[in-house]
């Protein structure tokens, strides 16, 4: 965990002071570039990869009754048979976090009045679906918000998303609550892994990296917001220059401006190959994208090599004449086979 | 590749979305300049123009607290003791005088609305 907040801290350093050095078009111009094209590529390599992958086994994680007689109510989205039910549990699971939903916790209950003893009781545990789901939206609509530095003029629904994102009117600039609520979402994320002693137990480095970084990320983008500014018409004259491919002087921007680039452009570096794939992931889970319909449809495994049968006329015709000499039952004769 | 179909219209929509601060930014117009016009002949403003630039939404913040609820009306400046009036309309309007050749210039590109206008009135010098 702390190897992990060093190594957060150090990439800031780094851009920091890379920054102030003078490395501006490093940083500002070189990275971004080559960030953007390893996040996309890589990610289509992860994609392609995955896709090339053959799936064995017709492995759908069943949440409920399957389909079956007709009296028997099936759970259509918990277990679907059809590739519509799949759709529709594939809705559910990534604009709804639905499988996180079913989220448990085991406590051991030492004297329990039922059983007059110890006693495992499962209770529903929603914080996690609760902080992700914050977390994920929250990120969705910093995503849409920061189009304003890419588009000129910035169009209507970028604006309509700020109105409401600020509807608080708290303080100048306005207070966005996805903002806020990212950083709390994300404080909760590793507060659950340091508290947690068993979570604790199987975190590991690429479990707290990301949420640094992350954590980093927000932090920098509230400070450039709210505390230590920098002049925003000039962030955009920069990044518009980036995306028409005509990078223009990063000078007199914010130090600060370049550690939240670069750690965005660490995040993007490092996206495709960690967890942080679970993006298109979950569209690859053979456990979640296969319908529940191995009993009416065949699951031929892609990886078996080809077949060899030998059917039995096959075996008659190879080896009619010695069981005609045995005496064997024939299907046919050998003189009506020479025919 | 199984299922090839719905894996290349999936890449295809991950390149069309995460490429896209790089192909929106076509749509409209390039940005290369506010377009801020200073006022003229006016030589001094209550801060430096770094400060002012970066950080003019908090000073009008506390401007406002100070005003309103602390009825102090006296600033004094960081840069040089200057005293100054603490007003939106008769010291920063005084001399910014032409809304759309200054607020608006770079309010509008970066989608900026505070709610200045809700109280006080928009200057309208100049064409607006």
């Amino acid at each position: 965990m702390f190897a992990s907040l060093v190594l957060v801290l150090l990439i800031a350093a780094i851009a920091w002071i890379g920054a102030s050095v003078g490395l501006a078009p490093l940083f500002g111009v070189v990275l971004p570039y080559a960030a953007v094209l390893v996040f996309i590529g890589g990610m289509i390599w992860r994609m392609t990869y995955w896709a090339k992958s053959p799936v064995p086994f017709c492995i759908p994680t069943t949440g409920g009754q399957e389909q079956s007689l007709d009296f028997i109510k099936q759970a259509k989205i918990d277990c679907p048979s059809t590739t519509w039910g799949v759709v529709k549990r594939m809705f559910t699971e990534v604009f709804l976090f639905r499988s996180l939903f079913r989220n448990t916790s085991a406590e051991i209950v030492e004297n329990d009045p039922v059983n007059k003893g110890p006693r495992l009781i499962y209770y529903s545990s929603l914080w996690l679906w609760a902080f992700a789901l914050i977390f994920h939206y929250s990120v969705l609509v910093i995503f849409i918000r920061h189009f304003r530095f890419f588009m000129e003029p910035v169009p209507a629904p970028i604006t309509w998303v700020e109105t409401i994102d600020g509807i608080m009117q708290v303080g100048s600039p306005r207070f966005y609550w996805t903002g806020g609520l990212a950083l709390v979402a994300l404080l909760f994320l590793l507060a659950r892994r340091v508290w947690n002693y068993r979570l604790r137990y199987i975190s590991l480095a690429n479990d707290y990296f990301p949420l640094w970084l992350l954590l980093g990320i927000v932090c920098s983008g509230l400070c450039l917001r709210y505390f230590d500014k920098t002049e925003i018409s000039q962030v955009k004259i920069y990044l518009m220059g980036l995306t028409h491919f005509a990078p223009v002087s990063a000078a007199g921007i914010n130090g600060l401006f370049f550690i939240h680039l670069t750690l965005v452009c660490v995040l993007l570096m490092y996206f495709p190959f960690s967890k942080l794939a679970h993006m298109p992931g979950v569209f690859f889970s053979p456990t979640r994208n296969m319908a529940n319909n191995s009993r009416r449809i065949r699951h031929i495994n892609p990886w078996n090599p080809p077949k060899q049968y030998f059917t039995y006329p096959e075996y008659e015709d190879a080896y009619r004449d010695a069981m005609a000499e045995a005496g064997l039952p024939l299907e046919k004769q050998p003189e009506k086979a020479a025919e | 590749m199984y299922n090839a179909k719905a894996v290349i219209i999936g890449i295809v929509i991950f390149v069309a979305i995460f490429s896209s601060p790089f192909w929106t930014g076509w749509i409209g117009q390039d940005y290369t300049k506010t377009g801020v016009v200073l006022p003229a002949g006016e030589k001094e403003c209550i801060e430096d123009t770094e400060f002012m630039r970066a950080q003019h939404m908090r000073l009008l913040d506390e401007w406002r607290d100070q005003a309103l609820r602390e009825e102090n009306r006296v600033y004094e400046s960081a840069l040089n003791g200057k005293k100054w009036v603490i007003s939106l309309q008769n010291t920063c309007l005084k001399c910014h005088s032409n809304y759309s050749e200054f607020c608006e210039k770079c309010h509008v590109a970066n989608s900026v609305y505070p709610y200045c206008w809700t109280c006080h009135i928009i200057p309208t010098e100049g064409k607006r």
